[in-house]
């Protein structure tokens, strides 16, 4: 295998009509690397991934995949990625077998359809009709289809979206197992929580930008604090005030209330409460947690990922 | 994962996925296998051939008129009724007789005089067939019992044989439009349904090649077919013995090439829409005027000359007027060939415009 990349784009650039939803992004995702595309719903997130999957074409900005791009060499890129789309209804009437045996078709090579059923846990579902399938079952086939073709890259659109978290856990073992093959996974989510667990790196992705990219550990690092206050108040704040207080990194506008990045929760707090009865302000709210990437989204855009 | 390399072949894979779907769906083998049947069963059953009824005749109760209504009486064809003249008109207006029988109110009217009895009038609607039908028998019935004498003798022959009754016309009509329906809700409908689910875009995602897609539904609509002509045409056969005067082959061959042609009509009208409701807009826009000008149920030639050469040139009009012509009239492969190049060629052009114009994603 060359050097090449796995995946890279640059200045990509998608346009809906007049709305811009992809606004020049580059991404460099190296062979065997899993990699997470975050941010909200409506961030260009599967735009994005679907360019690069070749089945959109970009407005502007070049795609290149392991080493060639989709204009010369579609039809031998295709064998070589599997693909699992953010919302896809495979046929209700078939069965989990005959589903698997009819994607198998389309690829030269790939792994026997016993031995997918047993990666995806789908061996007693064998017969089962799609549509008789929980929504875990269905997603987990839908990985099984992305796998019957042996490929190098898989692609993975908020796989877990909509699942209980007993399906998700096991579809992030599936994940992993496929990544300790060395393969090049590209996964778009936004739960912070899967990126953080399943990802080497992530690029956080807003308004058809990456706008911070980096390692889960690196990312949550460049907060500056390790534990995140949330807190909301009866009245304005004044906030460089609060900067200034020991043990604080960082304060954020949120659209009802503040969030600081702190560096030692067990001081800082009692500081930032004496802080504001000083200022005569009664709390009307108040959280905090150990820091995540949400808190990098928030820390760059001022707003949660759900808002 | 260990590598494997073989594999079946992805055009029989996606057939067989096409035909699983299709047999798993019982409302679709029941409008495909079943419905043809029933609707064969229930109009030959209501056009069946019957002994032709007696005309409906009212004769007005007033003195005169006896003679008439016992002469009516003894005749067959002939249902008489004796009312009084008000309800004799009423039961005319209401369509419960055909015709009234009277006596003119003013027998001058009829000049010369030669009339050996009383001079009648009848009451009846020229628009109404049956009316003017009515008048004959019942005149025709009266005038011979009044002495008339028919300067040339006739005889009657009648002929009810199988090739001439209209479950005879109905069952090429029935066929054609099955494989029409079949063939566009089949293909394009279905097609529609997976591009909504995305289930299209997602195989799009795969190497798999967009001619064996498409091909994959044309195959199926031929392997429906093999179950679908069949049933028809023994049904045809055994209940109602319709014949088959030309060469069965053709007929076969003929439906392939109407199954084939609708499913490429199919494919083009599901190329598009992007949603169920305007791809079953788009066949009911197809289907009816079909339906209603092909000649299905009636003859296509009740239409003005003015449109015979459109329809024509339908599709569904070349496809039962070849059946019909090589069912009933026992024609062979030239006598169609118009209809043919006519099928051909709906095929052929709906299948590369649905090539050129299909919406994968």
């Amino acid at each position: 295998m060359d050097n090449s990349p796995a995946i890279r784009c640059r200045g990509l650039v998608k346009d809906y009509g007049s709305v811009r939803a992809v606004n020049g992004l580059d991404l460099e995702i190296r062979v065997g690397e899993c990699f997470g595309l975050l941010g909200p719903n409506g961030a260009g997130k599967t735009t994005t991934v679907e360019i690069l999957e070749g089945l959109l074409p970009p407005t502007s900005g070049d795609v290149e995949l392991l080493g060639s791009d989709w204009k010369t060499n579609g039809d031998s890129l295709r064998q070589r990625l599997g693909i699992s789309l953010q919302e896809t209804n495979l046929a209700d009437k078939l069965t989990v077998e005959e589903t698997l045996r009819l994607f198998r078709s389309f690829y030269p090579a790939g792994p026997e359809i016993n031995e997918l059923l047993e990666l995806v846990s789908l061996t007693d579902k064998r017969k089962s009709w799609y549509m008789k399938l929980s929504g875990g079952q269905k997603q987990r086939l839908a990985v099984a289809c992305a796998l019957v073709g042996d490929p190098e890259i898989l692609f993975l659109d908020e796989p877990t979206t909509g699942l209980d978290p007993q399906s998700r856990r096991q579809l992030w073992g599936l994940i992993e197992r496929f990544k300790i093959e060395g393969r090049t996974v590209l996964l778009t989510t936004h739960y912070m929580d899967e990126a953080q667990r399943l990802c080497d790196r992530v690029a956080i992705v807003d308004k058809g930008k990456v706008i911070a990219l980096g390692t889960p550990r690196a990312l949550i690092e460049s907060l500056g604090g390790t534990d995140v206050v949330e807190m909301k108040c009866d009245g304005p704040l004044d906030e460089t005030s609060l900067s200034g207080l020991a043990g604080v990194h960082t304060v954020k506008a949120l659209a009802d209330g503040l969030s600081l990045t702190v560096e030692h929760l067990h001081k800082t707090l009692p500081l930032l409460l004496s802080h504001l009865q000083q200022s005569g302000r009664t709390l009307t709210g108040l959280s905090t947690h150990h820091a995540t990437l949400e808190d990098v989204f928030v820390n760059h855009t001022g707003r949660h990922l759900r808002d | 994962m260990t590598r494997h390399t073989q594999r079946q072949h992805p055009l029989w894979q996606l057939t067989l996925m096409r035909w699983r779907i299709f047999v798993r769906e019982p409302s679709a083998l029941f409008w495909t296998y079943g419905f043809p049947v029933v609707l064969a069963l229930a109009l030959g059953v209501a056009f069946r051939n019957r002994p032709p009824e007696p005309v409906e005749v009212a004769v007005e109760a007033s003195p005169g008129c006896e003679p008439w209504r016992d002469t009516l009486a003894t005749n067959s064809h002939v249902h008489v009724r004796w009312l009084n003249p008000q309800d004799a008109r009423e039961a005319l207006r209401g369509g419960k007789v055909s015709v009234v029988v009277g006596l003119l109110p003013s027998p001058e009217f009829l000049g010369s005089g030669k009339s050996s009895g009383p001079p009648r009038i009848y009451h009846f609607d020229p628009t109404r067939p049956e009316s003017r039908m009515a008048r004959a028998i019942v005149d025709d019935a009266l005038q011979r019992a009044e002495g008339r004498v028919d300067p040339t003798s006739v005889r009657d022959k009648l002929v009810t044989e199988p090739g001439s009754r209209y479950i005879d016309f109905l069952i090429p009509g029935l066929l054609g439009f099955n494989l029409m329906s079949s063939g566009l809700w089949g293909v394009g409908f279905v097609i529609v349904e997976m591009r909504v689910r995305k289930l299209i875009k997602r195989m799009m995602a795969t190497p798999m090649s967009r001619a064996h897609f498409l091909l994959s539904f044309v195959l199926v609509r031929g392997a429906f077919l093999l179950g679908e002509l069949p049933v028809l045409l023994c049904f045809a056969h055994w209940v109602f013995h319709v014949p088959i005067r030309g060469s069965l082959l053709l007929i076969v061959g003929l439906s392939v090439l109407g199954s084939l042609m609708f499913a490429g009509m199919g494919l083009l009208i599901g190329s598009r829409a992007q949603n169920t409701h305007t791809v079953a807009g788009l066949v009911n826009l197809t289907t009816l005027p079909m339906l209603v000008t092909s000649g299905v149920f009636f003859s296509a030639s009740r239409f003005p000359d003015l449109f015979q050469p459109v329809i024509k040139l339908l599709p569904l009009t070349a496809l039962i007027e070849a059946v019909r012509r090589v069912m009933l009239d026992g024609a062979g492969v030239t006598a169609v060939a118009n209809q043919i190049g006519i099928m051909v060629a709906w095929g052929l052009i709906s299948f590369v415009v649905a090539l050129l114009m299909f919406r994968w994603q």
